[in-house]
C-alpha cells in the first residue's frame, strides 16, 4: 500500500517537476536563441563603443598601443581639439558638406519619384530597372567610374563641358580646387543614393489613396498644393526617416573621399571621418582620434534619436 | 516593382474635360522627355564603366570620347586578372563572404525567432538596441575595434574581418529575418500543432519553409555588404595577399601608373556578382511565399 501511495507521489511530484522545467524552458528559451547573435554585438559594437569613450580620455599613443594599455588624462584630449582651429574648420566643412549632400538626395530623390508617376509604363520600368542597376554599385567601384569620368586628360566631363561651351576645361584638375573637389564627390554620392530614396518614396507614393488626390483636385488644388497639402503630410513618416539616415550616412562620410583622392587627401578635404583617421592611423595620436569620434558619435546621435522614435512611433517596432 | 499597376491618371488629368486629350498627351510626352534624360544621367556612369572596360587602349586614351566600343576587345579583362594579387583577393573575398552569409544566417534566425515568436522581458529594449547600435559610424568605431583586435591578435587575419562583418549585418540581418517570421501568420503554425504536429515539428514543417524567401533575401544582404565593404579590409589586412576585392580594387595601380581600361575591367569584375545578387533580392522580396497562404 505505501509503496503504491510512494510511488504515485513521486510520478506526481515528477510530473510537476517536469512541468516546471517545461515552463522554465519557455521562459528562458528566447534568452537562449537571442544570445549568440546579443554576444557578437556587445563584444564588437558595445565593447569597443565603451573602448572608444575611455580612450578619449586617455593618452593613446603608439607606446601605449604596444603596452595595450592608455594612460589617465581627463580632459586633455577634448580641451586639445576644442582649441585647435583645424577641428572647428573640419567639423563646420562636414555639417555643410551633410547639409548639401543630404538636400540635394531628398529633393533629386523625391522628384525623381513624382516623375516615376507621370511618366509612360515602359519609360517607368525601364527607369526602375536603371535605378537599381545604380543601387547596386559598389561604393569604391562608383568612386573610380566618377574618377575616371573626371579625369584630368581624358575625362568625359571636360570634353562635355568643353564642347557646350561652359568654358575651357582641357585638361582641368578638378581636385585641385576643394570646392569644385568636394562638387564632384557630392555628386558621386548624390548620385549613389538617390536609387534607395527614389523607390522608397515611389512605394510610398504608391499608399497614398488615390480618393483623396482626387477629392483636394476636385476642390480646385492646384497640383504643387495637393503635393503639399495632401502627399507630403501622408509621407511624412518615410521623409522623417529616410532624411535622418542620409545626414548619418552623409556625416561619417569617408570612402569616397579617401579613395577619391587616392588614400592622401590633403587636410582641405577632412571630414570628421577622416580626420579621426588621420589623428589615430597616420600619426598614432589613439587617444585624440577617439575623441573627435566620440564628437562625431554624439553630433550623429541627434539624427539617430529621431530615427528611432520615428521608428517606434509608425509601429515598426512591436 | 512590376507588380504595380499602371498608376491612375494624375489628379488634375482625373477632372480634365475631355476636350483636352491632346493637351494631355503633350503633357506625357513632356514628362517622357524629362524621365529620358533623368535615366540617360543615372545610367551613364555604369554605361561608360562597362563601355570602357571592353575599349582596345588608343580609344580610351583619345581626347575626343569614343562613345561606343566599335571594336570591343577583352585584352583589358585579361590585363586585370594578370594584376598581382587579383586571385588571392578573390580567394578572400569569397572566404569571407561564404563565412560571414553562413555564420549571420544562422545567428539572425535565432533572434529574429525570439524576437518574433516569443513575448519576454527585455524584447523591446532589444528590438531598439538593434536599430540603434546600426547607427553606430563604422568611421568611429575603427580605432576602438583595432585596439581589441590588435589585444586578441585578429589584426592582418580573414577571422577578424569575419568576426566584425558578421556584428555589423547581423542587425539589419535579424530585424529583416524578423520581418519576415512577423509576416507568417500564426493560424498556420496552430493549425499544424492542431493536426497533431508537436511545437517543434511545427516549426520545421511549416515556418522553415515559409521563411525561406527571408532566408534568401538576409544571406543576399549580407553577401553584398560584405562583398562591398572597404574600411575594416583596408585598415585590418595590411599583407597584399591577404587583401580582398575591394582594396585590391581601390588601390589598383599599374607601374605605368593608373591605366583606365584595366582598371573599368576590374571594377566591372568586382561589380557583377553585386548587380546579378541584387537584382535577384528585389525580386525576392516583391513576392512573399505566403501572399496567399492564409486570405481573409
Amino acid at each position: 500500500m505505501t509503496s503504491v501511495a510512494e510511488s504515485e507521489f513521486t510520478l506526481a511530484s515528477r510530473r510537476r517537476r517536469r512541468f516546471t522545467r517545461q515552463r522554465i524552458g519557455r521562459v528562458l528559451a528566447p534568452y537562449a536563441l537571442l544570445a549568440p547573435a546579443a554576444a557578437a554585438i556587445g563584444a564588437i559594437l558595445g565593447y569597443p563603443l565603451y573602448l572608444l569613450v575611455k580612450m578619449s580620455f586617455e593618452k593613446y599613443g603608439l607606446f601605449e598601443l604596444i603596452r595595450h594599455k592608455g594612460r589617465w588624462i581627463g580632459t586633455a584630449n577634448y580641451a586639445h581639439i576644442l582649441h585647435d582651429g583645424e577641428f572647428w574648420r573640419v567639423l563646420a566643412r562636414t555639417l555643410v558638406f551633410t547639409a548639401v549632400t543630404v538636400t540635394l538626395t531628398m529633393v533629386l530623390g523625391t522628384a525623381i519619384a513624382l516623375l516615376l508617376l507621370e511618366v509612360s509604363r515602359w519609360l517607368r520600368i525601364a527607369l526602375t530597372t536603371g535605378l537599381v542597376l545604380v543601387w547596386s554599385v559598389p561604393v569604391i567601384v562608383a568612386v573610380d567610374i566618377w574618377r575616371w569620368m573626371v579625369d584630368y586628360e581624358f575625362g568625359v566631363a571636360n570634353w562635355t563641358l568643353t564642347k557646350l561651351h561652359f568654358g575651357n576645361f582641357v585638361r582641368h584638375d578638378w581636385f585641385a580646387n576643394p570646392w569644385t573637389g568636394f562638387g564632384v564627390i557630392t555628386l558621386l554620392i548624390v548620385w549613389g543614393a538617390i536609387p534607395f530614396i527614389t523607390i522608397t518614396v515611389y512605394a510610398g507614393l504608391a499608399q497614398v489613396p488615390q480618393e483623396l488626390l482626387e477629392a483636394a483636385a476636385i476642390d480646385g488644388a492646384k497640383p504643387w498644393a495637393v503635393f503639399r497639402e495632401v502627399t507630403l503630410p501622408l509621407l511624412m513618416p518615410i521623409f522623417v526617416i529616410l532624411t535622418s539616415l542620409s545626414i548619418i550616412w552623409d556625416f561619417q562620410v569617408f570612402q569616397q573621399i579617401w579613395v577619391m583622392l587616392d588614400f592622401r587627401p590633403t587636410s582641405d578635404y577632412y571630414t570628421m571621418a577622416i580626420y579621426a583617421f588621420h589623428q589615430s592611423f597616420q600619426i598614432s595620436e589613439y587617444g585624440l582620434g577617439a575623441a573627435i569620434a566620440v564628437v562625431m558619435v554624439l553630433f550623429m546621435f541627434a539624427a539617430t534619436l529621431v530615427y528611432l522614435r520615428q521608428m517606434l512611433r509608425t509601429g515598426e517596432v512591436r | 516593382m512590376s507588380t504595380v499597376t499602371p498608376i491612375a491618371p494624375t489628379p488634375v488629368a482625373a477632372v480634365a474635360p475631355r476636350g483636352r486629350g491632346r493637351r494631355r498627351r503633350a503633357r506625357q510626352l513632356g514628362w517622357n522627355v524629362v524621365g529620358l534624360v533623368v535615366l540617360f544621367v543615372m545610367v551613364f556612369p555604369v554605361y561608360w564603366m562597362v563601355a570602357t572596360a571592353f575599349k582596345p587602349g588608343q580609344q580610351i586614351l583619345s581626347y575626343t570620347p569614343q562613345w561606343i566600343p566599335t571594336d570591343p576587345t577583352l585584352s583589358n579583362f585579361r590585363d586585370a586578372v594578370d594584376q598581382p594579387f587579383f586571385w588571392d583577393a578573390a580567394k578572400n573575398s569569397i572566404i569571407i563572404v561564404t563565412a560571414v552569409v553562413a555564420l549571420s544566417v544562422v545567428l539572425a534566425f535565432l533572434a529574429a525567432l525570439a524576437l518574433a515568436k516569443f513575448h519576454f522581458y527585455g524584447r523591446k529594449a532589444f528590438i531598439v538596441l538593434i536599430l540603434g547600435v546600426q547607427m553606430v559610424p563604422l568611421a568611429a568605431l575603427i580605432i576602438p575595434l583595432y585596439i581589441l583586435m590588435s589585444r586578441v591578435g585578429q589584426v592582418d587575419k580573414l577571422s577578424g574581418v569575419i568576426a566584425m562583418y558578421l556584428t555589423f549585418v547581423l542587425p539589419f540581418t535579424v530585424w529583416t529575418m524578423r520581418g519576415f517570421l512577423l509576416g507568417i501568420p500564426k493560424e498556420l503554425e496552430e493549425a499544424a500543432m492542431v493536426d497533431g504536429a508537436t511545437r517543434f515539428g511545427a516549426f520545421v514543417r511549416v515556418l522553415l519553409p515559409l521563411v525561406g524567401p527571408g532566408l534568401v533575401a538576409t544571406s543576399i544582404f549580407a553577401f553584398i555588404q560584405a562583398w562591398n565593404e572597404f574600411i575594416i579590409a583596408y585598415v585590418f589586412l595590411h599583407t597584399p595577399q591577404k587583401q580582398t576585392l575591394m582594396v585590391w580594387l581601390a588601390s589598383f595601380t599599374t607601374l605605368r601608373g593608373t591605366e583606365w581600361g584595366p582598371l573599368m575591367a576590374g571594377a566591372t569584375l568586382c561589380a557583377l556578382p553585386v548587380v546579378v545578387f541584387f537584382l535577384l533580392v528585389q525580386r525576392r522580396i516583391a513576392f512573399g511565399l505566403t501572399a496567399g497562404a492564409v486570405r481573409g
